[in-house]
């Protein structure tokens, strides 16, 4: 799936480490939760096979920006942005 | 084995001569690539930063493509990740963070400070932006959105910052002399 600058995604509710061993970029922080596409960044090899020596398909990387209220109980309005890939992004 | 024969001296020489037989590196490829990490540190980051400052036309290539912007400087960037530039203007002060480890722009700053890769730096960055950086004494003008940039995957993040006033006219160089890591992380900004 690709996406374009500033559609809003949600980011998997997804916890692989749970299942066995695992290697995830996405940090636990952001996910379930709701953000907007800042831009692609380009595609690079799935870092979750590559940390295996599994064959690694390029996967295009998004930087994504979410509202700190929306990480954090106490969140304002600052912002942080994160390196996704795309199968961890969905359309809300 | 003596205390100067180290198993580990043992395996790297034995992973070496294994890389050179099977073609994949050779020794000057590794000389050059050790020579490119010796003279990685944060004065890098800064003439590009100063540049940056001068010359609109290197400002604009530095944010379209940072390893480009450093290689124009002579910085090697070869086996390097992709290099972000963030810009900090009047809306927005970014911060970089790495939450997952310690990914840093290497290439362009040299070895991160002790505490970029401490936990509490990389818990409270992301959830207490304003406090940390007060910690650090770094208060930011009013209306400024904090960006916090958590370098998560395979690009590593430098900032730009806003060039302090009262540099009118200063060279280059001059300015490059004000540049530091924590400037380019967004911890603290510069100051003339």
């Amino acid at each position: 799936m690709s996406f374009r600058a500033g559609e809003e995604v949600v980011v998997k509710n997804d916890w692989p480490e749970t299942r066995g061993p695992a290697h995830i970029r996405t940090p636990h922080y952001v996910r379930g939760r709701r953000g907007r596409v800042v831009r692609r960044l380009g595609a690079f090899p799935n870092p979750e096979d590559l940390a295996f020596a599994r064959p690694a398909a390029p996967r295009d990387l998004y930087h994504v920006s979410f509202a700190m209220r929306e990480l954090w109980p106490e969140g304002g309005g600052d912002e942080v942005v994160v390196e996704l890939y795309e199968h961890w992004l969905e359309r809300p | 084995m003596s205390v100067l024969e180290a198993e580990s001296e043992a395996l790297l020489g034995a992973i070496r001569r294994l890389l050179a037989a099977k073609g994949v590196l050779n020794e000057g490829e590794i000389a050059q690539q050790r020579q490119s990490t010796d003279r990685a540190e944060p004065g890098q980051g800064a003439r590009m930063v100063a540049r940056a400052w001068t010359d609109p036309d290197y400002r604009a290539l530095m944010l379209s493509d940072g390893a480009k912007a450093a290689e124009a400087m002579n910085i090697p960037m070869r086996g390097m990740p992709p290099l972000g530039v963030l810009e900090n203007n009047d809306q927005a002060h970014h911060l970089v963070v790495c939450t997952l480890c310690s990914c840093y722009p290497k290439a362009v700053l040299g070895y991160p400070p002790y505490w970029y890769k401490s936990s509490a730096y990389r818990a409270r960055a992301v959830r207490d932006p304003r406090g940390l950086l007060l910690e650090f004494g770094t208060s930011l003008p009013e209306g400024l959105t904090i960006r916090v940039v958590d370098s998560s995957a395979d690009f590593r993040w430098m900032v730009l910052p806003r060039r302090p006033s009262g540099t009118d006219g200063w060279s280059a160089e001059r300015l490059a002399a004000l540049v530091r890591p924590g400037d380019m992380l967004g911890v603290t900004l510069p100051n003339a």
